[in-house]
């Protein structure tokens, strides 16, 4: 039954991931500790892996129907262990919480730009 | 220089929004996607698909340098399990890029801004 669950997650992981362009791993990520028992690392490193799967597939997709800028994300992909880095600096120096409630404003910021936006599109 | 690529003056934009990606998925464990996708929208103005798209494109190589990092390094990743679940994950993002491509644009706007609400919520729980 938990397994059921796990795929069954897994594959709304993936529709999330292609519809609205991520990863997938904000439901990976729990699917992988509350039904099949991953400690939080493994559970996040081995979302990793299945990360990379499915964002080939979609990219692949995505690549078909001409959505996708390939210098532009390979600029941006190859930058990122950059930002890691000063990510895991960042997390030992500031408290957890603070890091939580500024990420949450920034999402709840970017979730209203992104509304604003779409209801004034022509 | 293809039509619609980006000038080189806004190198130094992709360039942020890729270390950005980066600090939050090492902050969080999210992957860069929460990020990538509205910035590429606001700073230069994609669309939803082709911002999805191109995100997706980032995150391929942001999920395999972790990933790599991971496993090569920590031994975390659990390689059967991940294989294994990644088959419906791979049915879920091909069936969610297909209905993308027949929805309005402005829809996966209002999905993401959701996702993002629930991303909100969940950190202020924790």
């Amino acid at each position: 039954m938990n397994e059921l669950l796990a795929v069954l997650i897994c594959l709304a992981g993936g529709m999330t991931g292609g519809l609205v362009g991520v990863g997938g791993g904000v439901l990976f990520v729990p699917a992988l500790t509350v039904f099949l028992g991953l400690g939080q690392v493994e559970a996040e490193s081995t979302s990793l892996l299945m990360i990379v799967v499915v964002a080939i597939a979609g990219a692949y997709r995505q690549n078909s129907y001409g959505n996708v800028r390939l210098r532009e994300a390979l600029i941006v992909g190859s930058l990122s262990p950059l930002g890691v880095l000063v990510g895991v600096a960042l997390a030992n120096h500031v408290s957890e919480r603070a890091l939580q409630l500024a990420f949450a404003a920034l999402a709840l910021f970017m979730a209203a730009q992104l509304v604003r936006r779409a209801r004034s599109a022509p | 220089m293809p039509a619609g690529a980006t000038p080189d003056h806004a190198i130094w934009k992709l360039a942020a929004i890729g270390t950005l990606a980066g600090i939050f998925s090492g902050l969080f464990g999210v992957g860069g996607g929460t990020i990538i996708v509205p910035l590429l929208i606001f700073w230069f103005g994609y669309g939803e698909r082709l911002a999805t798209g191109t995100s997706l494109a980032a995150i391929v190589l942001i999920g395999a340098l972790g990933a790599l990092a991971q496993g090569g390094f920590y031994g975390n990743v659990h390689v059967a399990t991940g294989l294994l679940l990644a088959v419906p994950a791979v049915l879920g993002v091909v069936l969610g890029t297909t209905i993308q491509q027949r929805i309005p644009q402005r829809a996966v706007s209002y999905l993401f801004a959701l996702l993002l609400v629930a991303i909100a919520v969940e950190l202020i729980l924790s």
